[in-house]
């Protein structure tokens, strides 16, 4: 995992439940997961193989798919499933309420 | 508690059934006995052996390491001589016990010898010089000997007597063949097929044939010196090779008191009749009647046999196999499934004969299903034949598509393609990536396409992976149970799923992922089928979930490859006024859109959009939305039709609106585009689309469906000829419902169609034969009074964020603007 200053996000409310967003956090994009067990996940935002938007991506509780052409990434190792490089993933929990990213 | 499971016979059978045991975490302590003093090998490579191709070390499928790593105890070359089912034990030939609470029996089967004076000497069993061609130790001993020999017979003209000969030519200068049928293979093959397996076997492999050919004597008294036939004709040999055929080893089984007719009667659980604990599989099983001599129908055995032992799956039953055998006999192609000839005259005979090629194919098609077929000298079509008839799939209205590839299509065989061919030209597969997917462990179709995206993009590579994928992984894919789920992530077919979804009230996704898979595991592949599914079933009661929709669904745009979206405005009928068109101008002047295109379904497709800026688009545009994003009803295209064309006979223009306005967004499980077309010259295409409308003359329209011009093209099948245009919207409605709840995930009309078969989906749709077409225009009534356009929500967005950019910062590859 990445390391990175901490940082509040926002509001767990700000993604839906099974759903992504983007946040921009030290001249880097994360794309932040709400998993609908309610746990939180973290990685790059930019998928490795085109540049594709992750956070528009389908996830279920283990793994994300690239909207653009459906590569798969593991949430939480980063790992790739379908023969791309890996992406970043970073930690990421909730705090009363407030996403917060980072140790 | 840990069970004993003892395994008699170490062949082929019984080393599988314990791999699949042991792949499913079986509790048990396994005791293997086997005749043969080794691990087990392949006895289907003994002929690779015999003609110097294959080494010993290569046939072997597990060495003793495996064994020993699997905690297994092999008593190699240690025969059973009884069983006690009373007192559960087996017993060898020196009376030593073996207890167990498990009996597997896989015995396979014996070299059968004829009636032939001569063949045995009293005391050394075979004549010297006589060998049968069964096991590893008559393989060896054949070839030492036949190293001193100049000239052979092999008694036997099925496909073991055929390698027989074909592997002694690598040790003799001159084979003859004897076989005491009128044909060769006559157990696979029909006379016109053999006998061009005979001219081939003589022509290009040298080999002297002789047919109807009863072996009566063994001549020689010390050594072999020939054999007489019983009309008296000598043939001058040095070394015979009995290949006459094998029968089940049962005699022990028998002795010990158990049900043996043919083979030893099994069950659909492969247990032995009568018997709670002892199971038998294999060559020595007798199954529903029928006894097995293929390697395929033993690996179904095996699994079912596992599964219900293990108890992964106590109700896993075997119900048979269809047989069919793709194979190079003694170096020529010959495939064959099911009947080898006509059995009535009602049954429909295709043949294609060319003899100076020795090519020969054969089928036999019944109620247009495919029942037999025979292929000699060119296999090309066997995979597409051996699908066809193990699935009895309809068959194309055109026969010759079965036997030849027509149009050009070339099937190229996965040998004769170099590493760096590209496979899949949408995701850049090559061959070597897929071979090397199948390598690293990928013994599936679909896992092979998961892990390289082959046959991932437009799909018409697939069959070509599927090639590939068999060739490499020596002749034969490993079958993925999911291939008939309806999506990935749910264990069932659509119908079983859509009656376990009603049966549960199953409303949501997630709901359904709770309820239906295993452990509750969701599946974010499965997502999008299911929710077009349950929206399909539920109508206005589905409860949406946002997750659950592709990024598409969740916007009502469809995202490009910058990230961005594009903007599509209703356009019914491709028809538009000076008005529309001008607020479309001074939105992509207000909002600086780098392109403005026409589509290929006549819409204009504002590109280029960010994600943020699509409720302002909308709102300006003020539009009902084009739908040119979901899988769901498109447009309808038009040509001018009858209100300015010259030779329009029925206006087009203003049925193709009737039917957009009546049908817009329906969601189905792959896109519907349709068209309608004022003649048949057919200015809008309308033979290329999933439903396309013909006016013809004399105020008729004809109805085609299944047809595409895209990945594939196909023209479409002729539904049904009518006399209005209400008549038309109403075979719309329900032809679309009978593919909305019949079609697999992603089947688009082109393959549902000719699944189904056309005649059939007239007789549903047209004929009202099933007696469902009132309930078909109901559920599609229904779905129509549900629409909403879905960029009325722009005001309030459905969810926090749901059109916060995702894009990253990096600059990425824009959509290049067009002056």
């Amino acid at each position: 995992m990445k390391t990175l200053t901490p940082t509040v996000l926002g509001p767990i409310t700000d993604i839906p439940l099974g759903e992504g967003r983007t946040y921009a956090v030290d001249g880097e994009m994360i794309a932040v997961f709400r998993l609908r067990d309610g746990s939180l996940r973290a990685v790059s935002a930019v998928c490795p193989h085109k540049g594709g938007p992750l956070a528009d991506g389908q996830i279920d509780n283990r793994i994300v798919v690239c909207p653009l052409h459906l590569y798969a990434w593991d949430l939480a190792t980063g790992c790739s499933q379908s023969g791309q490089p890996p992406i970043s993933v970073y930690p990421v929990r909730e705090d009363a309420g407030r996403i917060l990213l980072g140790e | 508690m840990t069970q004993k499971l003892v395994v008699i016979g170490n062949g082929m059978a019984g080393a599988r059934t314990v791999e699949e045991i042991l792949a499913r975490d079986g509790d048990f302590t396994v005791t293997m006995f086997g005749d043969e003093p080794y691990g087990n090998y392949n006895r289907i490579m003994l002929s690779n052996l015999l003609a110097g191709v294959e080494t010993e070390d290569g046939i072997f499928l597990n060495d003793l390491a495996w064994y020993r790593d699997n905690g297994i105890t092999l008593n190699a070359g240690s025969k059973i001589e009884r069983i006690d089912a009373q007192a559960r034990m087996v017993y060898d030939a020196e009376g030593n016990g073996t207890p167990y609470d498990k009996l597997i029996i896989a015995t396979g089967s014996y070299s059968w010898t004829p009636p032939i004076k001569g063949i045995h000497n009293p005391k050394r069993g075979y004549h010297q010089g006589v060998f049968a061609f069964r096991t590893l130790d008559d393989t060896r001993r054949m070839i030492t000997y036949a190293r001193r020999a100049e000239r052979a017979v092999v008694i036997g003209g099925g496909l073991l007597g055929l390698e027989a000969a074909r592997g002694l030519q690598n040790h003799v200068s001159h084979v003859t063949l004897l076989h005491a049928m009128g044909h060769l293979m006559n157990m696979q093959l029909d006379e016109r097929a053999g006998e061009m397996l005979k001219a081939s076997v003589e022509s290009k492999l040298g080999i002297d044939v002789i047919v109807d050919a009863m072996t009566t004597e063994i001549l020689g008294k010390d050594r072999v010196t020939g054999v007489k036939l019983a009309d008296g004709t000598v043939i001058d040999c040095d070394v015979v090779v009995v290949a006459a055929g094998i029968r089940p080893n049962t005699e022990m089984v028998a002795s010990s008191g158990l049900p043996v007719e043919r083979g030893i009667v099994v069950d659909d659980q492969m247990r032995v009749q009568g018997q709670d604990d002892i199971y038998a599989v294999g060559e020595c099983a007798q199954h529903r009647g029928d006894l097995y001599g293929l390697v395929a129908p033993l690996w179904d055995q095996a699994k079912v046999l596992a599964d219900h032992i293990t108890g992964r799956n106590p109700a896993a039953a075997y119900e048979g196999s269809k047989i069919s055998t793709k194979l190079k006999v003694a170096g020529i192609d010959v495939a064959s499934m099911g009947l080898r000839e006509p059995e009535s005259d009602a049954d429909e005979v295709i043949v294609y004969n060319e003899p100076r090629k020795g090519i020969y194919k054969q089928l036999i098609i019944r109620d247009n299903v495919l029942v037999g077929a025979t292929l000699v000298g060119d296999n090309r079509k066997a995979a597409s034949l051996i699908q066809a008839f193990d699935r009895g799939l309809p068959l194309p209205e055109e026969r010759a598509e079965l036997i030849f590839d027509i149009g050009g299509v070339v099937e190229e065989s996965p040998e004769s393609m170099p590493d760096d061919a590209q496979v899949c030209n949408c995701n850049g597969v090559s061959k070597g990536a897929i071979c090397g997917a199948v390598r690293s462990g990928c013994k599936t179709v679909s896992g092979v396409m998961d892990a390289t995206r082959a046959g991932k993009g437009c799909g018409t590579c697939k069959p070509l992976v599927q090639r590939i994928v068999e060739w490499a992984n020596g002749g034969e894919a490993e079958e993925d149970p999911a291939a008939s789920w309806y999506v990935p992530g749910v264990p069932m077919p659509k119908p079983e799923l859509m009656a376990a979804i009603r049966r549960y009230g199953l409303k949501s996704v997630s709901a359904v992922f709770d309820k239906l898979v295993p452990g509750g595991a969701h599946d974010a592949k499965s997502k999008m089928g299911l929710a077009s599914l349950l929206r399909m079933m539920w109508g206005a009661d589905y409860v949406d979930e946002r997750d659950a929709r592709f990024i598409n669904d969740r916007v009502h745009g469809n995202i490009q490859k910058d990230g961005t979206f594009s903007v599509v405005p209703q356009m019914k009928g491709g028809v538009t006024t000076p008005a529309q068109l001008k607020r479309i101008a001074e939105v992509a002047e207000k909002y600086q859109v780098p392109m403005v295109k026409l589509t290929g379904g006549q819409r204009i497709d504002l590109l280029g959009i960010p994600k943020e800026k699509l409720p302002a688009i909308w709102a300006d545009l003020d539009m009902p939305s084009g739908y040119a994003y979901a899988k769901s009803f498109r447009t309808v295209k038009t040509c001018v039709g009858s209100d300015f064309c010259r030779f329009g006979v029925g206006d087009s223009t203003a049925l193709g609106i009737a039917i957009e306005e009546r049908y817009q967004g329906l969601e189905g499980p792959g896109k519907m585009k349709l068209a309608v077309t004022g003649c048949p010259r057919n200015c809008a295409e309308a033979y290329v689309k999933d439903l396309g409308v013909v006016a013809i003359d004399g105020g008729k329209w004809e109805i085609y469906v299944g047809g595409a011009a895209g990945a594939h093209i196909r023209k479409g099948d002729l539904l049904a000829t009518v006399d209005s245009a209400a008549e038309v919207i109403t075979l719309t409605g329900r032809f679309l419902q009978y593919y909305r709840e019949n079609a697999n995930w992603l089947e688009r009309t082109y393959a549902f169609v000719p699944r189904i078969g056309i005649d059939r989906i007239r007789q549903i749709v047209v004929d009202d034969a099933d007696g469902i077409a009132a309930a078909l225009d109901a559920a599609v009534e229904e779905a129509v009074q549900a629409y909403q356009d879905p960029w009325k929500e722009r005001a309030e967005p459905a969810t926090p964020g749901q059109f916060r950019t995702s894009l990253p910062l990096t600059v990425l590859p824009q959509v290049p603007v067009r002056a």
